[in-house]
């Protein structure tokens, strides 16, 4: 039996940034929260109107139905270079790049890096779930060691495939970035420390500070082989130990 | 009246499950209705007890809960 | 403006393409280009324009595809391996409908090959490069002054047709001196508004730029769209120029610099009794196939001369068919065939 909300206050309800489309993600991915939080960031800004996003090649494909904004479907891994000729041809645009662990740490490693290097004045969210999920669930340069993949069948061998690499951490090292920080959404807490980073990562672009970096720890239940809860224990307990939560660069203040 | 109330998009819901666990007064469970693409939808299995913090709102990857809260009569 | 320079093909290119209103250039290093990069770098930021040097070829094209999306000028240049890693990102611009201009000044290969000039990516800018149903428009300059007028002409046409056009020059033609007079700069404000470019949906539905759909049914449907677009190019923008082919009996058939080369051999052949003509086509891609049919039914031989192993000599085969004799003279490896070796090749026809 439904409660009367008449005599109540609305205090959750859909970011007006994003549109009705329902989400295409698996049951508890990850993706949706980042999406809603990066909606209430553009909100927050009231940017919508000159907001371009870019999706890349990946699970978020599709992130252009997400938005009420302009967006791009471009070439996998290059999104970072995509936003760079966005920006530079039209600097009044807020231009945001949307981009999975191999998109943005696997083939598009040179575009990711140099985009930061140049300081490109956009935002860059990283989603990294340690896994290629659209594809069916292979390795990523994320994945953790002894982590089984489509891939790597018996848990990824460093001696074969190396180690997880920390990207924003590499970033970190670069001169230009203004902002780099990585985040997560396994609980309620996480949730509104990421809203607050991403909400900065976009602030900064539109104080022209420069280019900043929010990179999200996120789950894939389906190829994780997990429940959503499950996959959300995984990343509090082991993914953090991998891949420390924190401000790496906070240049803005 | 609870403190609160929420409104789940049947049709939205995947029955994911992390309202359910994010929720800290256990108001949420699997309802055993499917909806049209087959997910158990999630429901208020104790609506009494809701106060309207909406972490279920927040963790919900699907955008399908909107939260409500009762007014006050002290201005905040 | 208006006044005469003694300019490198390279450099004619660059600069038309600043008068054409090219707002932003990005590019990565590659003889024999050099000089193009090098004077978008002198000229650009100079007057409030983007110049990025890229990180690499696969990225500048990524930037092109960022720069034509919300609806500026935008131009790439780069040589044949560069060309090479471009094939992605040009294959993503044509499928999202966009206009853009990208540059091969043409070196020797396959593989590193060598930085003399070739004509061995004919195939390559022709016949897709890059994977999927879709054309460029692709124009071949044979002068420093023509490197010049077609590249202005191909922000035109990219802009009109919103596809992306190739300028195939040779290493040859971007390094050669000549006077050139460049037409003035384009006043950008005369030109039609882009209104599905994405600057930003204040006040209107978003604009979404891609090349992408699951559904098989709307992935055909954009696909028709493009072959649309291409049976009016094909209809409309096909440029050839035909030299003493009145009365020729041998027809070369050759681009770019090879045909002027050829202008030569014309001369010194008709000096000595040969009637020689010469078929040069401009656009590449629309193939001028109707016209060299028609020339081909009165005369009896096309012979084909390329700084390659026979790519355009395709095209005229399929154009020419039986109705007339169709050798080929070609040079490989960055070697320019001189006049006296293509006469030596006319003669062996002559009647």
């Amino acid at each position: 039996m439904p409660v009367d909300t008449s005599n109540m206050t609305k205090v959750f309800e859909r970011p007006r940034s994003l549109t009705d489309a329902r989400f295409t993600y698996c049951p508890g991915c990850h993706h949706g929260i980042l999406t809603r939080i990066i909606g209430r960031a553009i909100d927050d800004l009231d940017i919508a109107e000159r907001t371009v996003g870019i999706a890349p090649v990946g699970c978020s494909v599709f992130a252009y139905l997400w938005y009420r904004c302009d967006a791009l479907q471009v070439a996998h891994g290059r999104a970072s270079a995509v936003a760079t000729g966005l920006k530079r041809a039209r600097p009044n645009l807020i231009v945001f790049s949307y981009q999975g662990d191999g998109d943005f740490a696997s083939i598009g490693t040179a575009e990711s890096i140099h985009a930061a290097n140049r300081g490109e004045n956009i935002t860059v969210i990283f989603v990294n779930n340690q896994i290629y999920g659209m594809t069916g669930g292979e390795m990523a340069p994320t994945t953790l060691v002894d982590q089984r993949t489509t891939t790597t069948p018996e848990g990824r061998d460093p001696k074969l495939f190396g180690y997880p690499i920390r990207f924003s951490e590499m970033i970190a090292q670069l001169d230009a970035p203004v902002y780099v920080t990585r985040q997560a959404l396994y609980d309620t807490r996480r949730i509104n420390d990421a809203r607050a980073a991403v909400k900065k990562a976009f602030e900064y672009q539109v104080e022209e500070k420069g280019y900043s970096l929010v990179e999200v720890l996120a789950t894939c239940p389906t190829n994780w082989r997990m429940t959503p809860v499950q996959a959300n224990e995984h990343v509090r307990k082991t993914v953090t130990k991998v891949f420390p939560l924190g401000d790496l660069v906070d240049r803005g203040t | 009246m609870p403190k609160g109330t929420v409104v789940i998009d049947a049709e939205r819901c995947k029955g994911c499950g992390l309202c359910i666990a994010a929720c800290p007064q256990d108001v949420l469970a699997f309802s055993g209705n499917l909806n049209k693409s087959g997910y158990d939808v999630a429901y208020m299995e104790h609506p009494e007890a809701c106060i309207g913090c909406a972490f279920c709102a927040m963790t919900c990857p699907d955008i399908a809960i909107e939260v409500f809260r009762e007014k006050t009569a002290s201005a905040s | 403006m208006g006044t005469r320079q003694l300019l490198r093909g390279n450099e004619a290119i660059a600069e038309a393409a600043i008068r054409a209103g090219c707002e932003c250039y990005f590019a990565y290093p590659i003889t024999p280009q050099a000089e193009l990069l090098e004077h978008m770098a002198r000229n650009m930021p100079r007057l409030g324009r983007t110049f990025i040097q890229a990180e690499s070829e696969v990225a500048a094209i990524s930037m092109v595809y960022g720069a034509a999306a919300c609806g500026v000028r935008t131009m790439t240049s780069s040589s044949s391996p560069g060309i090479s890693l471009k094939q992605e990102g040009i294959s993503y611009l044509a499928g999202s409908n966009l206009p853009a201009v990208i540059v091969n000044v043409v070196r020797g290969g396959p593989g590193l090959g060598n930085i003399a000039p070739a004509q061995c990516d004919y195939f390559q800018a022709t016949k897709g490069g890059g994977h999927g149903d879709y054309h460029l428009i692709v124009l071949a300059p044979s002068t420093v002054p023509e490197a010049g007028g077609l590249t202005m002409l191909a922000f035109d046409l990219a802009d009109e047709y919103r596809i992306p056009v190739m300028i195939l020059a040779d290493g040859m033609l971007g390094q050669m001196m000549e006077p050139v007079e460049l037409p003035d700069p384009v006043d950008l404000d005369s030109l039609p508004a882009k209104e599905w470019a994405t600057t930003g949906a204040a006040g209107r539905e978003p604009n979404i730029v891609l090349s992408f759909d699951l559904a098989p049914e709307r992935l055909k449907e954009m696909n028709l769209v493009l072959q649309e677009k291409y049976a009016r190019i094909t209809q409309d923008e096909v440029r050839y120029e035909e030299t003493s082919t009145d009365d020729a009996e041998i027809v070369i058939a050759a681009y770019g610099t090879v045909a002027r080369i050829a202008k030569s051999v014309v001369r010194m052949a008709r000096e000595e009794g040969i009637k020689v003509g010469l078929f040069r086509p401009i656009t590449l891609w629309p193939y001028p196939y109707e016209p060299l049919r028609a020339l081909a039914e009165k005369v009896e031989t096309v012979l084909t001369v390329e700084m390659s192993a026979g790519q355009m000599w395709e095209d005229v085969r399929l154009a020419v068919c039986e109705r007339a004799k169709t050798p080929f003279y070609g040079e490989l490896g960055g070697v320019v065939p001189t006049p006296r070796a293509i006469l030596s090749e006319v003669r062996k026809h002559a009647g």
